[in-house]
C-alpha cells in the first residue's frame, strides 16, 4: 500500500497562501461540507471534486491540485459561490488556481521563434494573451 | 364493590393498535365493574374530571386506568381518587401502551391482550386494600461525594440554600480534573482563574465541611436518614499549622512522579498538589515517604518552623448522618496502553489530551513551552487524533466521549497561539460541536489559526528517528496519507472513574452498560438514581462538558435540598411484611434483600424463643425480592399480596 506524503513545509505553505492571496479567500474557512461539489453542473466531468481540490489546497499539495482538470472544467457559473455556507467565493478559488498555473507555467510561445512578419501583423494583446495562454499549439 | 374502568386512547398511541371501544365493552361484562369509559387523553383535565364525577355519582370504590406505564401517571391518578376520598393505593393501572400498543402491530391481537390485562386487573382490584402512607424524620444535612467542579458546585449550591453540607474528596485537594486543565473551550478562559474562586469559596463557606484525603466507606439507612462512615486518611501535616512556606520540600530526599502533572514531572514525598490547592496545606504521601518515622528520616519535621508535621496521625473514622447524598465522582480517561496501533504508551512523544494540558500550562512540567517529553525539543508539528478509543464498539469504547472534538480543537488552537509558525493537524471522523458557541469556536480554530482538519482515522504511529510517522487516510480525497510529527496527542475518551465504581458498590447504585451510574430517567430524571435520596452530577453518569456538569450539579443540589428542607418525608407504602407464625427463620430473605432492610430478630411464642425475619419499614423499597424468595410464603408485600397476584394469573389463565 502506498501512502501519499503530506509535507507541511515552506513550499506547501507558500502555495496555499498564494491561492489565498490571488482569490482573496480564507481557504481554511472550508469545513468540507461538499455543497460546492453537490451543486456544480460539471462535477461529473471533474477528475477531483471541488471540495477535494480545496482540501488539497489546504494541505498545500500543489502538484495534485494542478494536475487535475477540476479548475479548467469550472465555467465560473458561481453556483458554488452563491451556495457556500461559509461564504467562500469558491469560483474565485478555481479562478485563482487557473491564474496560478498561467503565472508559473513556462510560456508555451517563445517570442524569438515567431516569424518577423507575423509579429508585425498580430495585435499586441493577442501576443501577450498567447504568451499567457495554456495552449496546445 | 363498585369498580370503574377507564380506557385511554392516548391520541393514536393506543387506539391505533387497540380497539378501545371493544375493551370498554368487554370490561362492562366483568364482575364488580360499575362503569367503563373511554377518553382521548385520560390524563388531561376532562379525563380526570370524568373519573371524579363517576366516583361521586356512581359511588365507585375502586378505580382502574388502562393507559400508559404507571411510571408516567400513577401519581396523577392516585391524586385524582384521593381527591374524592378513595385510598390512593387502591388505584390499579393497566399498561396498554408500553406493553401493548407500542410493541404490537396486529390490532386484533392487541385488543385481545388489552382485554386480558384489564380482566386480570379487575380481579386484582377487587382484592386491593387501603394502605397507609408512612412518614420518617429527616436529617437537614447533605453529603457530596467527590470535589471536582460537579461536587464543588453542588456543595456551594446546597450551602447557598442555607443547609449544612459535607464535601468528601479522595485526593489531597479539591478541584478534580478541571484543576489540571490550562484553558477551557469555547472561551479560552484560564481554567484555574474560573475554578479557584469556587475552591476558595468552599474553604471559606461556614455551611461546608470539607473532608479531603478521605473516602466514603459505608452507607446505611435510607432517604432522609443516611448513616455514613467516612475514612479520613492521615495527612501527617496539620492543616491549620501549615503556612505553605515550602521549607520542607527541598530537604525531602524522596523523588516520585507528580500525578498532577500527569507524571511528566517529579515531586517530593511531602508536597502540595498545586499552588491553589484547597485545603491549603502540604501533605505527606505515606506510600512515597521513607517510613513516616523520625528514626528513618525526619528531615521535613526538623525544618518545619510552625511544627505542622505530625508523624503520629492515624486514620480517622467519621460517622455522620445525612438526609441526601450527591455523588460527583467524575471520570478517568481511557488508558493509552489499550491502543496498540498508537504505540500502547511505548512511544514517549505520543501523549494523551490531559498530558498536553499540563504540557501547555505555565504551571506545568515545561513551564508552558510546548516541548517533547522525549528530548525536550520545542514542538513545531503536532498531530491530534480524535476518537482515540471512542466510537469503537468492536474493541474499545462504544460511545462518543462528547468533549474530545472540542478539547482537541482547543488544544490545536492554543498550540497555534504559542507556536505561530507551527502546524497543527487534526485527524477526525466527525466534528461534533454540540454546545453554545462551540461551532463558532471550531470554525475560528480553522479560519483564524489555520488548524488543519483531515477526515479519517490514523492507522498506525511509528517512531521514525526522532519523529513520529503518522499513517492514516484522508477519506475526503480518498487517499492514504502519511506525515511526520514531533508530537502526537491522543484524544482519549472518558471512562467511569474508579471512585464512581467504588461508590456505586457502596451505595448499591445501578450502573449502565458502560459502567457509568444509571439515571432514574435519561431525560426527565437525569440526576436522580435508583436509590431515593441519592443524586448524581457530572461525568459519573457519562461524558459531559463543564457547562453541563455545572448545571447538573445545580439540579442535584436542588433535588437534595427538596429532601433536607423537609421535617418528614413519605416513604414507600408497598413494603414487605412478615407473618411471624409462618416464618421458619431460615434467613433466605436477609440474603436476598438488596437494601439490607431485613434482619433476624428473636421472638417469644408459648415460652420458646424463635428467630424470625423483621422488615425495617424505612429501608424497604418494595422490590418484592424477599416475598418471591420466601419458601414458606411468610413474607408478603403490601399492595402485591400473593392472593392478588394469583387472582391476576388465574384470570390470564382462563383466556
Amino acid at each position: 500500500m502506498s501512502y501519499d506524503y503530506i509535507e507541511f513545509g515552506q513550499t506547501e505553505k507558500e502555495f496555499t497562501s498564494k491561492i489565498e492571496e490571488i482569490s482573496g479567500q480564507n481557504i481554511f474557512s472550508c469545513y468540507q461540507c461538499g455543497k460546492c461539489s453537490a451543486g456544480c453542473a460539471f462535477s461529473n466531468l471533474m477528475e477531483r471534486t471541488i471540495n477535494q481540490t480545496i482540501q488539497l489546497v489546504q494541505l498545500g499539495q500543489k502538484d495534485k491540485v494542478l494536475e487535475s482538470n477540476t479548475h479548467w472544467v469550472c465555467a465560473s457559473c458561481m453556483t458554488c459561490t452563491v451556495r457556500c455556507p461559509r461564504e467562500i467565493d469558491v469560483a474565485a478559488i478555481m479562478e485563482a488556481i487557473r491564474e496560478y498555473t498561467l503565472r508559473y507555467e513556462a510560456e508555451t510561445i517563445e517570442r524569438l521563434d515567431l516569424p518577423e512578419d507575423l509579429l508585425k501583423k498580430i495585435p499586441n494583446i493577442a501576443l501577450v494573451g498567447g504568451f499567457r495562454k495554456k495552449s496546445e499549439l | 364493590m363498585r369498580i370503574g374502568v377507564y380506557v385511554c386512547e392516548c391520541g393514536k398511541n393506543i387506539s391505533a393498535t387497540v380497539d378501545v371501544e371493544r375493551v370498554v365493552d368487554y370490561a362492562k361484562s366483568l364482575p364488580n365493574v360499575a362503569a367503563s369509559r373511554v377518553y382521548k387523553y385520560m390524563c388531561a383535565d376532562p379525563g380526570q374530571e370524568l373519573i371524579k364525577k363517576d366516583i361521586e355519582e356512581l359511588k365507585l370504590d375502586k378505580v382502574i386506568v388502562a393507559a400508559c406505564s404507571p411510571r408516567m401517571h400513577e401519581p396523577t391518578f392516585r391524586a385524582v381518587i384521593e381527591d374524592k376520598g378513595l385510598n390512593p393505593y387502591t388505584l390499579e393501572i393497566v399498561n396498554i401502551r408500553e406493553q401493548v400498543s407500542w410493541v404490537h402491530d396486529d390490532k386484533k391481537k392487541g385488543t385481545k391482550k388489552a382485554q386480558s390485562l384489564v380482566k386480570s386487573s379487575v380481579m386484582r382490584s377487587a382484592l386491593m386494600e387501603p394502605l397507609d402512607r408512612k412518614k420518617v424524620g429527616v436529617t437537614h444535612k447533605a453529603l457530596v461525594i467527590g470535589a471536582g467542579i460537579a461536587g464543588i458546585q453542588a456543595a456551594l449550591d446546597i450551602a447557598g440554600s442555607g443547609y449544612q453540607v459535607t464535601l468528601v474528596e479522595k485526593s489531597s485537594s479539591i478541584g478534580g480534573k478541571m484543576a489540571q486543565l490550562d484553558k477551557t473551550f469555547p472561551t479560552l478562559d484560564c481554567s484555574a482563574c474560573i475554578l479557584s474562586p469556587k475552591m476558595v469559596d468552599v474553604g471559606r463557606n461556614p455551611n461546608i465541611t470539607l473532608i479531603a484525603n478521605a473516602e466514603v466507606e459505608q452507607v446505611d439507612g435510607y432517604v432522609g436518614n443516611f448513616k455514613v462512615k467516612i475514612k479520613k486518611k492521615p495527612r501527617y501535616v496539620i492543616e491549620d499549622k501549615c503556612t505553605m512556606c515550602d521549607d520542607c520540600v527541598p530537604v525531602c530526599p524522596v523523588i516520585v512522579h507528580d500525578e498532577y502533572n500527569e507524571n511528566l514531572s517529579p515531586r517530593k514525598a511531602i508536597y502540595i498538589a498545586f499552588p491553589q490547592a484547597i485545603p491549603a496545606s502540604y501533605i505527606i504521601n505515606p506510600d512515597d515517604c521513607l517510613g513516616i518515622d523520625p528514626l528513618i528520616c525526619s528531615k521535613c519535621k526538623d525544618v518545619c518552623g510552625p511544627e505542622a508535621i505530625d508523624f503520629d496521625m492515624k486514620p480517622e473514622i467519621i460517622d455522620d448522618e445525612f438526609g441526601a447524598i450527591v455523588v460527583a465522582t467524575g471520570f478517568e480517561t481511557y488508558a493509552i496502553e489499550n491502543l496498540g496501533e498508537y504505540g500502547a504508551g511505548n512511544i514517549p512523544d505520543v501523549i494523551t489530551g490531559l498530558e498536553f494540558e499540563r504540557l501547555i500550562s505555565p504551571g506545568g512540567p515545561s513551564t508552558g513551552d510546548i516541548r517533547r517529553p522525549s528530548d525536550g525539543k520545542l514542538v513545531k508539528k503536532v498531530v491530534f487524533i480524535h476518537c482515540a478509543g471512542s466510537r469503537d464498539p468492536a474493541k474499545h469504547l462504544p460511545y462518543c466521549s462528547k468533549i474530545c472534538c472540542m478539547y482537541s480543537t482547543k488544544q490545536a488552537l492554543m498550540f497555534k497561539h504559542e507556536v505561530r509558525d507551527g502546524t497543527a493537524v487534526n485527524f477526525y471522523i466527525d466534528i461534533r460541536t454540540g454546545g453554545k458557541d462551540y461551532e463558532e469556536f471550531y470554525q475560528r480554530a480553522a479560519e483564524e489559526a489555520k488548524v488543519v482538519y483531515i477526515r479519517g482515522k490514523v492507522s498506525e504511529l511509528i517512531q521514525d528517528g526522532n519523529e513520529i510517522l503518522v499513517k492514516g487516510v484522508n477519506t475526503l480525497t480518498a487517499e492514504t496519507v502519511e506525515l511526520h510529527a514531533d508530537l502526537v496527542v491522543l484524544a482519549t475518551g472518558i471512562i467511569p472513574s474508579q471512585g464512581t465504581k467504588d461508590i456505586a458498590s457502596v451505595l448499591r447504585l445501578s450502573l449502565g452498560i458502560n459502567g457509568f451510574i444509571k439515571e432514574a430517567h435519561p431525560k426527565l430524571k437525569p440526576v436522580e438514581t435508583s436509590i431515593t435520596g441519592v443524586f448524581v452530577a457530572g461525568c459519573a453518569t457519562g461524558p459531559k462538558d463543564i457547562p453541563e456538569t455545572v448545571s447538573q450539579a445545580g439540579r442535584a443540589a436542588v433535588r437534595a435540598c427538596n429532601i433536607i428542607a423537609q421535617d418528614e418525608i413519605e416513604v414507600e407504602a408497598t413494603i414487605a411484611h412478615v407473618d411471624e407464625i409462618l416464618c421458619r427463620g431460615c434467613g433466605i430473605c436477609v440474603e436476598t434483600c438488596p437494601y439490607s432492610a431485613i434482619t433476624m430478630i428473636d421472638t417469644k411464642r408459648f415460652g420458646n424463643t424463635y428467630k424470625v425475619a423483621s422488615v425495617n419499614e424505612a429501608l424497604c423499597k418494595g422490590c418484592g425480592s424477599c416475598a418471591a424468595a420466601c419458601l414458606n410464603g411468610a413474607i408478603n408485600q403490601f399492595g402485591f399480596e400473593d392472593k392478588q397476584i394469583l387472582a391476576m394469573i388465574q384470570a390470564l389463565g382462563e383466556e
